[in-house]
């Protein structure tokens, strides 16, 4: 772990961090709230290459653990009208319970099975917010009375430091004798257990890390648009871009997640110009980095440099 | 009245749902590909075959035709655009080789989709039904539509179990979903094999997307729903079993009859995925799956 401070990818990353840092400085605020929205896209991804990369779960359902967080930290402050600090602390908490109960079916069943758990997860989360309108804003989704702050450069720091703290939290965690413990009990369950770790408190981990982060990325990214609606942070489709995002960026590295969320937003917004063939551009060239470069950005770059 | 109503509506959609959910159980069950690609190829035979029968005035049994030979193109490209490669890799390790088909096989279907988008708009389109009009059964007024897209369901798939039984090609196809390996011990290319199988998901899926495209109409929209609904019948079946998905099928398209008539139908698919949950409880492998 300390050789990691003498590493390229470090400074590399510090590099990137304190460039970042000074943006607000020279760029326009559209750009500011572009990123802002990507870092905690970032986030998402990350935690979602925790529970894929490391711990082996095929979790199709990261919306569950984002929407819950995002909805609870929504509702606690347009209908009860608490403070947003404690909303998004209690967000953060709802989304950990979100990932226990999650994490129940995925201590029983494997593979594709659980990856459609996962999936009818998020479509009952859906289906709850639309029943249940009064208190959720049902489709046209909840207006949020409080945000953090409105100034861009402020919101952007925010995202940028929170982006920064998790990924170093995760990373470090990752890399820790618990993430390779994790890594083991992920691809071989029963030879990891052979070695006497108990898989069930690792997995369970796992699950409560990565909806931790997801929950609280969640709440503030509700905080910062003011608006909670399922299109934003339920709906499968925005699961689908946080699974291509770390896939994308290289997934079991977790950094590279978070730049694979950046790409795919920056990416999306470039392609605004062509219209509605935005999105398909954005999919072809993800299915082209999976067929051609499996390893994702980073992964393509940390094996040349390890090949050197 | 009302009983032979839902039995009636929910005997179509279930055959509907269940000759969508085969081929796609039927390629898990030979190589182990959960193609989520699948919601798209059926709407791209739906759109083809409204696209041909409306604007270039082809008939509708030319246009259903079409649509039909699209969906097996569109098949044959997944296989070799996206899953072969995917399989054949050696930079992807063996283990993860299924989370790469889904991913692949799931920004491909988003693929079609967009191209169906931008071409065809995301308006719902019905697809002019083969045979018009309306009979009394039972006191219940049916669209004709309705009974031939059972009956036709009903027919490929009793094809299906004759060609998987009855002939040597599917014999062989029963015998890689058995054991891989011994096949191509006795002989036979495994890739043969796939292209087969492929072959026969893309005509079922053309089928149902192009009856489901006369029956109730798609848009581009319905990709996810649809590929959504036929993993959940496959699941609910156990995944490989053909018998199972058949089953499930039938369970699923009641289960969402009924509760859309007697409850309300904006609450439509909670009972079948709240049954799903809980089937995923006691029995993970699914009614008829075998771990």
């Amino acid at each position: 772990m300390a050789s990691f401070f003498t590493t390229r990818l470090f400074f590399i990353s510090l590099a990137l961090v304190i460039i970042a840092a000074t943006l607000p400085l020279y760029v326009s605020g559209y750009v500011l709230g572009l990123l802002t929205v990507a870092f905690y896209f970032g986030v998402f991804a990350m935690a979602w290459d925790l529970l894929f990369g490391f711990a082996g779960e095929v979790n199709f359902g990261p919306t569950f653990l984002i929407g819950v967080g995002a909805y609870t930290a929504g509702i606690l402050n347009a209908q009860f009208g608490w403070s947003v600090y404690l909303c998004i602390v209690l967000g953060a908490l709802a989304s950990v319970i979100a990932g226990l109960v999650l994490a129940l079916p995925a201590l029983r069943v494997r593979g594709p099975y659980f990856g459609l758990t996962t999936l009818v997860a998020v479509l009952m989360l859906q289906n709850f917010i639309v029943v249940f309108a009064d208190l959720t804003g049902g489709e046209i989704g909840l207006t949020i009375p409080d945000v953090i702050t409105i100034n861009a450069g402020a919101n952007y720091w925010i995202a940028l430091g929170f982006m920064t703290i998790s990924a170093a939290i995760l990373y470090g965690l990752s890399q820790s004798p618990v993430g390779l413990v994790l890594q083991a009990s992920g691809q071989d369950p029963v030879q990891a257990g052979a070695l006497g770790f108990n898989i069930v408190k690792h997995k369970l981990a796992a699950f409560i890390v990565s909806a931790f982060f997801s929950g609280l990325s969640g709440a503030l990214l509700v905080f910062y648009f003011g608006t909670a609606s399922v299109g934003t942070v339920v709906d499968v489709a925005v699961g689908v871009n946080v699974i291509v995002s770390a896939v994308l960026g290289g997934r079991r590295t977790v950094l590279g997640a978070a730049l694979g969320a950046i790409f795919l937003i920056v990416a999306g917004e470039f392609l605004r110009p062509t219209g509605e063939l935005a999105t398909f551009i954005v999919s072809a060239v993800a299915l082209l980095v999976v067929l051609f470069f499996p390893g994702g950005f980073l992964g393509a770059a940390l094996s040349r440099e390890a090949r050197s | 009245m009302r009983a032979f109503q839902i039995l009636i509506d929910g005997f179509a959609i279930s055959a509907l749902y269940a000759l969508g959910a085969t081929g796609f159980t039927l390629i898990f069950g030979v190589s182990g590909v959960l193609n989520l690609s699948h919601g798209a190829i059926m709407v791209a035979a739906a759109v083809a075959a409204w696209a041909a029968a409306s604007i270039l005035n082809v008939g509708t049994y030319a246009g259903a035709l079409i649509g039909v030979g699209v969906a097996l193109l569109t098949a044959f490209a997944t296989y070799f655009a996206v899953v072969k490669p995917i399989q054949d890799s050696r930079r992807i390790p063996n283990e993860e080789k299924e989370i790469f088909v889904l991913t692949g096989t799931l920004l491909w279907g988003i693929m079609i989709q967009e191209v169906i988008a931008y071409f065809f708009t995301n308006n719902a389109k019905t697809v002019l039904p083969i045979v018009d009009g309306v009979v009394e059964i039972l006191g219940v007024r049916t669209p004709k539509n309705e009974i031939f897209t059972a009956i036709v369901c009903c027919f490929v798939i009793a094809l299906l179990w004759l060609l998987v039984n009855r002939t040597r090609t599917g014999k062989a196809v029963l015998a890689a979903s058995m054991n891989p390996r011994g096949v191509t011990l006795l002989g036979l290319e495994l890739t043969n094999i796939y292209v087969v199988v492929w072959a026969i998901y893309g005509i079922l899926a053309g089928i149902a997307g192009v009856l489901l495209g006369m029956f109730l109409g798609v848009s581009s929209y319905s990709v996810g729903p649809l590929t959504a609904s036929a993993f959940s019948i496959v699941v609910l079946g156990g995944l490989g079993s053909v018998s199972g998905s058949l089953i499930a099928a039938f369970v699923v398209g009641y289960l969402e009859t009924l509760t859309a008539y007697l409850i309300s139908p904006a609450y439509r698919t909670i009972p079948a995925l709240l049954l799903l949950v809980f089937v995923m409880y006691i029995r993970p492998q699914g009614l008829l799956g075998r771990r």
